[in-house]
C-alpha cells in the first residue's frame, strides 16, 4: 500500500486547553485503505488529538500542521472540514431536544453533497437513502423519528453515530472511544459496520483503550499515545502486548529510556 | 466561540424605515380636554366619551405597576402625542382612495392591500399609528354575517355590540395601562362572528407605528355567538427611533356557548438597537371571557420585538368544560426586557387550561415567564397543565420563571413542569462537525425548541415565525 495516497499527515502538532498543553508534538501519518489504532492512558492526549482534528473551538492549535488531502486543515472551520470529509463519531454524542434525527441527518447529508457539487435530496428521495444504510448498524427506522439522540441508549446512540458515518462516507473516520460502554453484541453491531464503511479509498483511525475493539476491527498500525505523544508506533501485535503488560510496561520503558 | 454566537443574533431590523406622510396631531400631553377632543374627532357617541372619561378619571388615581421583572426609565405621560393620524382621510370608500404612500408602506412591509395582491385567504385590516386605513374582504365576509371592520367604525355602526361587551372582559380600571388605554384609545379591530357560523377565513390586524412621538393605543373586540368559530392573527412592526414609543392595547375576547376563538400574534415592534436605545414599550392587557358553556379561546403568541415587554394574555374560564389555552415563544436580544405569561382563572366547571412557554434570552437580555392559574372554589372538576421552558443564549442572558398558583377547591389538577437549558457549546460543535453551519445549527435548535408553540400557529404564519426567530438571532451564538 506504500503507494497510496495520503489522507492524513499530522506533523508535530501541538495544542493546549485553557493555556494548558495537551498535545505535545504528535506526527501522524494515515494513507488510503489503512486503519489505524491510537491506544493510550486516559489523559494521555487521545481524544484532544481527535477534538482537534475536528476543530473544536475550545482547543487552541499552538504549533505544528495537519494536512488532509494536502490541504491545510487547520484553516477551516469545523463545518468545512466536516463537509469535506474528516468524520468524528464521538465519545459522547450530543442530544439535540426538538430536532428530529431525520431532519438532522438530512441537513447533514446535503451539506456533504453540497460540498462535493452534487444535488441535495428531497425529504423523500432521503428516506430511501437512509433506509439503505439502516441495515449496515441493524438501526430500527422508528429511530429516524426522534429528537436527535434523546433518551438513546448507549448503545443506540453509538450506533446512530455509525449511520451518520455510513451516510456521510468520510475520507477520514475518526473514531473516539466508540467502544466504550457497549456490551458485547453492541460492540459486533458497531465494529461490523466499521468495516462495511472502511474501503481502500478511505481511512480509519480507531481511538481506544482497549484491545477488544481491535478483535473485531483489525488495524494495521497502532499507535501508543503518551503525555501528548505518539511513542511507539507498531502492528496489532502491540495492541496485544498493551492488553498483556498494561500501560505500566511503557512507563518503565520510557524509565529507561528506550521506548 | 462566544463571540460568534452574539454577532450571529444581531441582525438589522428590516421594518425599521420611516414613511414621510403628513398627519394630523394633536399637542402632547394628557389631560380631560385631550380624551374629549379625541373623542369628538372621532365623532362618537355619548356612551363613547362616558367610557373614556370614566376610565381617565379612575387612570388619574391608579399608579403604575412595578411589580414586573422590568428595569425601564420613568415613562413621561404628558411627552406624548395621543393622537395621530394621516392627513386627508376622509372616509375611505374603496381603496383607490387610500393614499398611495400608505398602500406602499404596507406592501413594503409584506401586506399588499390592494385588490389584486393581497393575501388570497387572510382579511386584514391595517392600522397606521392611530387610525384604521384599510380593511380588506370586509364585504365578502359580511355575506357569511362576518363583521370585521376597525372599532371606530363599530362604535357607529354596531353601538349596541360595542357597549354591551366594550369593557366586560378588561373593565376600564382593571390595571393602569388599560385605564390608560380606554381613556385614549384611537382605533383596533372589531371582529362579530354570529351564531353558528364558521368565519371563512383567517382575519388579521396589522399594527404600524410610524411617529417618533405619537403613543400607540389600539383596542381590539371580538365576540363569538354560540356555536360560532375564528381564528384572528395580529402583526406589528415600528421604525428605528432612538426614543421609546410607548404601546398599551387592550384586546378582549368573549366566547359565547360552543364558541371557539384562536388569537394568535406575531409581535416584532423594533426593539432597540444593541445599546438598548430605542425601542418599543409594549404594555398589552389581553384577556379572553369563555362565558358559554364548552367555550374555547387559545392564544398564540410569537414575542420577538419591543425594548420592554408586560404582556399575560389570559383566560376567565366560566363556563363549564371550556377550555383555556396559551402557547408562547418570548425571545430577547440585546438589552431586550420581557416580563410577559399568563392568566387562567378556573370558575366553572370542568374547565381546563395548558400552558406552554417557552422563552430564549440571548445578548444581555433578560426573559421572565409569569404565569397565573386560579381555581376558584366552584370549580370542580378543573385541570391545569404548564409547561414552561427557558433558553439561554451565551453567557449574559437571564431567564426566570414566576408561576402563581391558587387553589381554592380540592378536586382540581394542577401540574407545573419547568425547565432550563442552554444552547451549548459542544451541542453546536456536534452539529457542525456534521457539516451543518453555526447558523443553520442554531436555527434547528431553536425551532426544535420552539415546535410546540410553532405547531399551533395557521399555517402561513408558522414558516414566518420559524424565519423570524432565525433572523433575530443571527449573531447570537458563537
Amino acid at each position: 500500500m506504500g503507494s497510496s495516497e495520503v489522507i492524513l499527515s499530522v506533523k508535530g502538532l501541538t495544542a493546549s486547553i485553557n493555556g494548558t498543553p495537551i498535545l505535545k508534538g504528535v506526527d501522524l501519518e494515515v494513507k488510503a485503505g489503512e486503519i489505524h489504532a491510537i491506544m493510550g492512558r486516559n489523559g494521555s492526549g487521545k481524544s484532544t488529538l481527535s477534538k482537534v482534528l475536528a476543530g473544536h473551538p475550545a482547543y487552541e492549535v499552538t504549533g505544528g500542521e495537519v494536512l488532509f488531502h494536502g490541504e491545510d486543515l487547520l484553516e477551516l472551520e469545523p463545518e468545512e472540514r466536516a463537509r469535506k470529509g474528516v468524520f468524528l463519531a464521538f465519545q459522547y454524542p450530543l442530544e439535540i431536544p426538538g430536532v428530529s434525527n431525520l431532519d438532522f441527518l438530512r441537513a447533514s447529508y446535503n451539506a456533504r453533497r453540497k460540498e462535493q457539487g452534487l444535488e441535495e435530496v428531497d425529504a423523500f428521495d432521503f428516506d430511501d437513502v437512509v433506509e439503505e444504510k439502516l441495515d449496515v448498524v441493524k438501526m430500527d427506522a422508528a429511530f429516524l423519528n426522534r429528537s436527535v439522540n434523546e433518551g438513546f441508549s448507549g448503545g443506540e446512540k453509538k450506533r446512530n453515530e455509525i449511520l451518520q458515518m455510513a451516510l456521510l462516507e468520510p475520507s477520514l473516520g475518526i473514531l473516539d472511544e466508540t467502544d466504550s460502554g457497549l456490551d458485547i453484541d453492541a460492540l459486533r453491531t458497531v465494529s461490523e459496520g466499521v468495516n462495511q464503511v472502511a474501503n481502500e479509498n478511505n481511512a480509519m483511525v480507531l481511538i481506544t483503550h482497549y484491545q477488544r475493539l481491535l478483535d473485531y476491527i483489525k488495524p494495521g498500525f497502532v499507535h501508543v499515545m503518551y503525555d501528548g505523544r505518539i511513542i511507539k508506533t507498531g502492528g496489532k501485535e502491540l495492541a496485544l502486548e498493551l492488553e498483556e503488560k498494561g500501560y505500566d510496561w511503557i512507563d518503565e520503558k520510557l524509565a529507561a529510556g528506550v521506548a | 466561540m462566544s463571540a460568534s454566537v452574539q454577532t450571529l443574533v444581531n441582525q438589522p431590523y428590516k421594518y425599521g424605515f420611516v414613511t414621510d406622510i403628513e398627519t394630523v396631531k394633536i399637542p402632547k400631553g394628557l389631560n380631560e380636554e385631550v380624551v374629549r377632543l379625541i373623542s369628538a374627532k372621532k365623532e362618537e357617541p355619548e356612551f363613547m366619551l362616558d367610557f373614556r372619561l370614566k376610565a381617565y378619571r379612575k387612570w388619574l388615581t391608579m399608579a403604575e405597576p412595578d411589580w414586573a421583572a422590568l428595569g425601564y426609565p420613568e415613562i413621561d405621560y404628558q411627552d406624548i402625542v395621543y393622537y395621530s393620524a394621516p392627513k386627508a382621510q376622509e372616509k375611505k370608500q374603496s381603496l383607490d382612495e387610500v393614499d398611495p404612500a400608505l398602500l406602499e408602506t404596507f406592501e413594503k412591509l409584506g401586506l399588499p392591500l390592494s385588490e389584486q395582491k393581497r393575501l388570497t385567504n387572510v382579511a386584514v385590516d391595517a392600522v397606521f399609528d392611530s387610525v384604521s386605513i384599510a380593511t380588506t374582504f370586509r364585504a365578502d365576509l359580511l355575506k357569511h354575517g362576518v363583521v370585521f371592520c376597525s372599532i371606530s367604525e363599530a362604535v357607529k355602526e354596531y353601538p349596541e355590540l360595542v357597549q354591551k361587551y366594550l369593557g366586560s372582559v378588561v373593565p376600564v380600571g382593571d390595571n393602569y395601562f388599560s385605564a390608560l388605554n380606554a381613556a385614549v384609545f384611537s382605533d383596533g379591530s372589531f371582529v362579530y362572528i354570529p351564531k353558528g357560523v364558521k368565519c371563512p377565513m383567517e382575519l388579521s390586524t396589522y399594527f404600524r407605528i410610524n411617529s417618533a412621538d405619537t403613543g400607540q393605543f389600539e383596542r381590539t373586540l371580538i365576540i363569538a355567538e354560540d356555536d360560532s368559530q375564528v381564528s384572528y392573527l395580529e402583526g406589528c412592526t415600528a421604525p428605528m427611533f432612538d426614543t421609546n414609543q410607548l404601546h398599551a392595547a387592550v384586546v378582549e375576547l368573549v366566547a359565547l356557548e360552543n364558541a371557539d376563538i384562536k388569537y394568535s400574534t406575531v409581535q416584532n415592534w423594533y426593539a432597540g438597537d444593541e445599546n438598548g436605545v430605542g425601542g418599543i414599550y409594549n404594555f398589552v392587557t389581553k384577556r379572553g371571557l369563555c362565558k358559554g358553556k364548552n367555550s374555547k379561546i387559545s392564544w398564540t403568541q410569537v414575542e420577538t420585538g419591543s425594548a420592554i415587554t408586560w404582556k399575560y394574555p389570559g383566560c376567565v374560564l366560566v363556563g363549564d368544560n371550556s377550555v383555556g389555552e396559551f402557547y408562547s415563544v418570548a425571545l430577547t436580544n440585546n438589552c431586550q426586557e420581557a416580563d410577559t405569561g399568563t392568566k387562567m382563572v378556573h370558575v366553572g366547571k370542568n374547565t381546563r387550561s395548558t400552558i406552554i412557554s417557552k422563552g430564549i434570552s440571548a445578548g444581555r437580555s433578560s426573559n421572565s415567564y409569569r404565569g397565573l392559574v386560579k381555581i376558584g372554589p366552584n370549580a370542580e372538576g378543573a385541570r391545569n397543565y404548564s409547561q414552561c421552558d427557558s433558553m439561554l443564549i451565551g453567557d449574559n442572558a437571564a431567564a426566570n420563571t414566576f408561576p402563581y398558583i391558587q387553589v381554592q377547591n380540592p378536586g382540581a389538577k394542577v401540574e407545573h413542569e419547568a425547565s432550563t437549558s442552554k444552547i451549548g457549546e459542544d451541542q453546536l460543535f456536534y452539529l457542525m462537525q456534521r457539516g451543518i453551519s453555526m447558523e443553520d445549527a442554531v436555527s434547528m435548535m431553536i425551532s426544535g425548541f420552539c415546535k410546540d408553540v410553532f405547531n399551533q400557529l395557521p399555517m402561513e404564519f408558522a414558516v414566518e415565525a420559524d424565519k423570524l426567530l432565525s433572523l433575530k438571532l443571527e449573531g447570537a451564538v458563537g
